[in-house]
């Protein structure tokens, strides 16, 4: 199986690039958009800011690229964030895929999110044998609403989605790689589809 | 529900823990990798690594060891001690820390904080405070604890929040070591102050310590690292114990 993490300058790559390889496969890291259109499993990697995210994402091109993906696609945090239409971070215009708007949480909770939260309302392959209630862990001050999209969902200031699934294309808030059984077990849904 | 984290801190010295770890079941005492695994499958819900190492390649042996950790645990991790520069971020975010720590280098350079966290994102930026009474005022210090300044604790923290940090780790110097329990006044205020979250450390003995500083103290994060190492306290026996007094954690 190749497995391709889209390589634009954002974000902890590593800790992916470990997770599957504790899993027993190897990725590599690009931003060809040849070698990520030859993939048989896309991961869409992000951390930090949504703007300048994104001007990283338009100077190689892939903004054009991404949509067009055949292959099961995984956007993990701020690559989830930036699969939606916008983000009122830095009021960026997204990819557009999942139509939902990223907005930022209210100061009546300690932002950025930072901790284990559980999912909740789990539907799609990506939690299969996963129980409803299960701890994974965040790192955000801006989350996606609930939408048509949303497959799993967490309460923080708001019920919000923790994952967006519209056809090939899949999107985690939380991340997977960090954490622990739990994330392994998503992970390896995801490269089973 | 966002759970209370419990976090075991590792102090290293030349890519080696700190002697003084007491685990009969390590093959190696000395080896933070395999330390970090154990820690891990008790449930620790993070990790912080603190490297009190002054020698020249201190650079090099921290990346790798870094990079050790994240190849082996599934849990995220701080790393701190002498980071000064966006550079010195940098290599350790790439070998695949997910946050660092600064702490003097903030205070004798403030902007530090801002040039990191436009370039890394305040998710991976924990502005670490150790402080003291004096006089009954609290002042932040320097290396370690051991050099007071003129800089009030509070005022500090907010600064720090307003520069964009996304946590603050705050140790009390006059708990740290006497087991007595957090300095749950300060960080109550500390806080209500300041709308990141707060890791209360310093002065962790009983379980109960944990749960005051959760409850009085309003801690996001309780750490420690004597009290774990010495297996006074179990982290699985201290999370059963915190859920059963209605404090949300991780089991």
């Amino acid at each position: 199986m190749k497995i391709v993490i889209i390589d634009y300058g954002a974000g902890n790559i590593q800790s992916i690039m470990f997770a599957i390889k504790r899993l027993g496969y190897k990725a590599i890291l690009s931003h060809d958009a040849e070698e990520i259109q030859g993939a048989d499993k896309i991961i869409f990697p992000g951390v930090g800011e949504a703007s300048s995210a994104m001007e990283k994402l338009k100077d190689t091109g892939l903004d054009k690229v991404i949509p067009t993906l055949e292959q099961p696609v995984l956007g993990i945090c701020l690559g989830m964030q930036l699969m939606c239409n916008s983000s009122e971070e830095g009021n960026t215009t997204g990819l557009g895929i999942f139509d939902l708007d990223v907005v930022r949480f209210s100061n009546k909770v300690k932002v950025p999110q930072i901790g284990w939260n559980q999912i909740s309302d789990l539907k799609s392959d990506l939690f299969t044998n996963v129980p409803e209630k299960s701890y994974i862990y965040l790192v955000h001050s801006f989350y996606a609403p609930i939408g048509k999209e949303t497959i799993a969902t967490s309460e923080y200031d708001v019920t919000y989605s923790a994952a967006l699934r519209k056809n090939n294309f899949y999107g985690v808030q939380f991340h997977p790689e960090k954490s622990s059984d739990v994330g392994s077990g998503i992970l390896q849904n995801f490269l089973n589809l | 529900m966002l759970t209370k984290r419990i976090i075991p801190c590792l102090d290293i010295k030349n890519g080696r823990t700190v002697k003084g770890i007491n685990f009969v079941d390590l093959r190696d005492a000395g080896d933070p990798v395999e330390l970090a695994e154990i820690y891990a499958k008790e449930g620790a819900d993070e990790l912080v690594f603190l490297d009190i190492s002054a020698t020249e390649e201190k650079r090099k042996t921290l990346a790798e060891l870094v990079y050790h950790v994240a190849e082996t645990i599934n849990i995220p991790f701080t790393v701190g001690g002498g980071i000064s520069s966006v550079e010195d971020v940098d290599v350790l975010l790439k070998n695949g820390a997910d946050k660092v720590s600064i702490n003097s280098s903030a205070v004798k350079r403030p902007e530090l904080i801002n040039e990191l966290v436009a370039k890394f994102g305040s998710q991976c930026i924990v502005v670490a405070i150790d402080a003291k009474q004096i006089e009954g005022q609290w002042k932040v210090h320097l290396v370690g604890g051991k050099v007071p300044t003129e800089i009030d604790l509070f005022e500090w923290a907010k600064e720090v929040e307003e520069r964009g940090a996304g946590e603050i780790l705050f140790t009390s110097m006059d708990h740290d070591g006497t087991k007595n329990g957090f300095a749950n006044k300060a960080l109550a205020k500390l806080s209500e102050l300041v709308n990141i979250p707060v890791i209360a450390s310093g002065g962790a003995g009983t379980i109960a310590h944990f749960s005051d500083t959760f409850k009085d103290g309003k801690a996001d994060a309780a750490l420690a690292a004597s009290v774990f190492h010495f297996k006074e306290i179990e982290i699985n026996t201290l999370k059963e114990e915190l859920k059963r007094e209605g404090i949300p954690v991780r089991i």
